[in-house]
């Protein structure tokens, strides 16, 4: 089978989804509206592609604005701002209405039991959806049942079960089976693995390498947790605060990380190494309160690294070759000590953190 | 992935798990105060339905020789009341009117509450701001009063009194079925079947109310005894059921001159109506209970 969907528009080179600008504020409570501190910037203005085929890590702290990523891609959620272009039409738009969209994206959430109606039988959650794009009964259940058995759960026996009655590992197998049965090109991962034990978890993301494969699919995985997001991803994006402050190629992102901040996430993945045990807190202190982002790159009160200008000056990202990364470290004539002259060819900086 | 589809249907039958009313049903029958308090309404039930053909006497049949007989006369078992009319049978035939009175309102207000709350707790923003603030507005009176003053406004009888208990209700209900609906309203598996593509309508029928109608069902269910008790009140007041009809609120009030000679006899109705809306109300907390699902 070929990587590319039936529905393939512009080939392989295309992005399967490029997001432009987006941006969601939710409005504080009792605040002026328009004034400073007057919204929480959840997602504050990213920009980054999807390419086909590939599997997009996206970490970050708990409160950067992951989840509400993934629920704006998912149009659960209506953007302040910014468009999302899925293979070369945009989101919304005559050529690709809201309805056709959500046929080809779907998202397995983290919380397998309320992901699932509990007043349904497994079979009816993942028969729903073809219902309602005109499938017959017979043949949705059908469909359902194969879904089960590819995602390995006899329908036999679990077909006509309740969510309840599930382990917490066979209800993801069966959310990964509804989210599949629309034969959608791109599926959201957001925490889906991170609420199940670990040998079920490896069970889990070895189910989804296959299904990748199988299906031609093209995987949006959001975690926390970076040994999962370097096992299966083939490039990650890392969020800081709403926006985005480096994206890469996943091997380059984990042994040559170019943001401070990427530099002090690594670092506090726990060593299984004894003696290359981190010694310095990496990082100090609460993220900023998203209110109120701090002035010019809202890394700055946390960074090692930062200078006067840091507080005056906003990073936007740069390439900086496998990858692009939102620093004024790497920005040229940015007057940052560590910053190339205005100048397109930079290196990278020395000294990184212990790791 | 070699696995082909058709080698599952050699496989056993579908194991169907028991369902979850199946379940909720086993859970009741074993609950000793489910089974006593469904008895209870059950036989008030059949009592009501069956009423013609069981009182012994004509209820309306009055006797100037037989006032305030006490409990246990000759061929009055209960006595009888101010005017010598059977007690038993008065009661029997006032169940009906008493169950009818409690039960009309509620259902109603189950329908219509229900569908608005729904519809506020699934639609959100300025809707279900518009609905619930007018919901307030009824809430600023208590129901007795609110019962009293709008019967009173809308004049006596059986159905102005119907009417202005199914108003005092419908707000209640409204509010009930707005916070579960919105409390699932936000549930991943609704917006898992908002992903679907499946239009709202799609969505509140399928997903939805499987999951809300049974606490509103219940909550309702618990709305009979404090209808019954206002419909009492009415006819007491004189703004519902009007004489000489059996109904357990009037039997109440004209007999509450008798309470210090036959206080008893007095008390009677007043037991029925005790008896009635306790066995509704521990029935209802029975089957909420027995419909919590352990997971």
């Amino acid at each position: 089978m070929s990587s590319l969907s039936r529905d393939d528009i512009g080939g392989p080179a295309q992005p399967l989804l490029s997001v432009r600008g987006l941006a969601r504020h939710f409005p504080l409570r009792g605040a002026v509206p328009g004034r400073a501190g007057s919204s929480v910037k959840a997602v504050d203005g990213i920009d980054f592609d999807i390419r086909k085929g590939e599997t997009l890590g996206v970490v970050g702290e708990s409160g950067c604005g992951k989840s509400t990523t993934a629920r704006l891609l998912m149009q659960l959620e209506k953007q302040d701002r910014g468009e999302l272009v899925f293979d070369a039409e945009t989101v919304g738009s005559h050529a690709l209405p809201l309805r056709r969209y959500r046929r080809q994206v779907q998202m397995v959430f983290q919380d397998s039991y309320s992901s699932l109606n509990p007043r349904m039988t497994i079979e009816d959650s993942i028969a729903f959806a073809p219902r309602v794009h005109g499938v017959a009964r017979d043949e949705a259940v059908d469909r359902a049942h194969r879904l089960l058995m590819r995602v390995g759960l006899d329908p036999a026996r679990f077909a006509g079960r309740f969510p309840h009655e599930l382990s917490g590992g066979q209800r993801q197998r069966v959310n990964i089976a509804r989210a599949l049965a629309l034969r959608p090109r791109l599926v959201v991962l957001d925490e889906a693995v991170s609420a199940l034990d670990k040998s079920v978890e490896a069970q889990v993301l070895n189910l989804l390498l296959d299904l990748k494969e199988e299906f031609g699919l093209t995987y949006l995985f959001i975690s926390h947790d970076l040994s999962v997001v370097r096992y299966l991803c083939d490039r990650v994006l890392v969020m800081y605060l709403g926006k985005v402050v480096e994206i890469g190629d996943t091997e380059r992102i984990f042994s040559r990380p170019a943001h401070p901040y990427t530099r002090a996430l690594l670092s506090s993945v726990p060593s299984m190494d004894p003696d290359a045990r981190t010694l310095v807190a990496p990082l100090a202190g609460d993220p900023p309160n998203p209110v109120d982002p701090p002035s010019g790159c809202h890394f700055h009160p946390r960074c090692v690294h930062a200078e006067p200008v840091c507080a005056t000056l906003r990073p936007t990202l740069h390439d900086i070759g496998a990858g692009d990364v939102a620093c004024l470290m790497y920005e040229p004539g940015s007057t940052h000590s560590a910053a190339p002259a205005a100048s397109p060819v930079r290196t990278p900086v020395s000294g990184s953190i212990a790791a | 992935m070699s696995a082909s589809p058709p080698l599952v249907d050699e496989a056993l039958p579908a194991q169907r798990s028991p369902g979850y009313w199946r379940g909720t049903l086993r859970r009741l029958a074993r609950d000793p105060v489910a089974l006593g308090a469904g008895t209870v309404v059950a036989l008030l039930l059949l009592m009501a339905i069956f009423a013609p053909l069981i009182i012994p006497y004509d209820p309306y049949q009055s006797s100037m020789l037989h006032r305030l007989n006490p409990i246990g006369s000759p061929g009055h078992p209960l006595g009888t009341d101010e005017l010598g009319r059977d007690l038993l049978s008065r009661l029997i035939l006032g169940g009906r009117l008493s169950l009818f009175m409690g039960i009309t309102p509620v259902v109603i207000a189950f329908v219509i509450g229900g569908a608005i709350g729904i519809f506020a707790g699934y639609a959100g923003g300025l809707a279900n701001t518009l609905v619930m603030r007018t919901v307030d507005v009824f809430y600023a009176f208590p129901s007795v009063l609110l019962a009293v003053a709008l019967s009173g406004t809308i004049g006596a009888g059986i159905k102005n009194a119907l009417l202005s208990l199914t108003i005092v209700f419908i707000p209640q209900v409204i509010r009930v079925a707005e916070s579960v609906t919105t409390q699932l309203r936000s549930s991943d598996f609704i917006d898992a079947a908002r992903l679907s593509g499946a239009s709202p309508f799609t969505i509140v029928r399928v997903q939805l109310l499987g999951n809300v109608l049974g606490p509103i069902f219940v909550f309702s269910t618990g709305l009979i005894s404090v209808s019954m008790i206002l419909a009492a009140g009415l006819s007491f007041l004189g703004l519902g059921v009007e004489p000489p009809s059996a109904e357990w609120g009037l039997m109440l009030n004209a007999l509450r001159n008798a309470i210090y000679t036959r206080p008893w006899i007095a008390a009677l109705p007043g037991v029925m109506i005790f008896i009635t809306s306790i066995s509704f109300n521990l029935l209802a907390d029975s089957i909420r209970q027995a419909m919590e699902i352990k997971g």
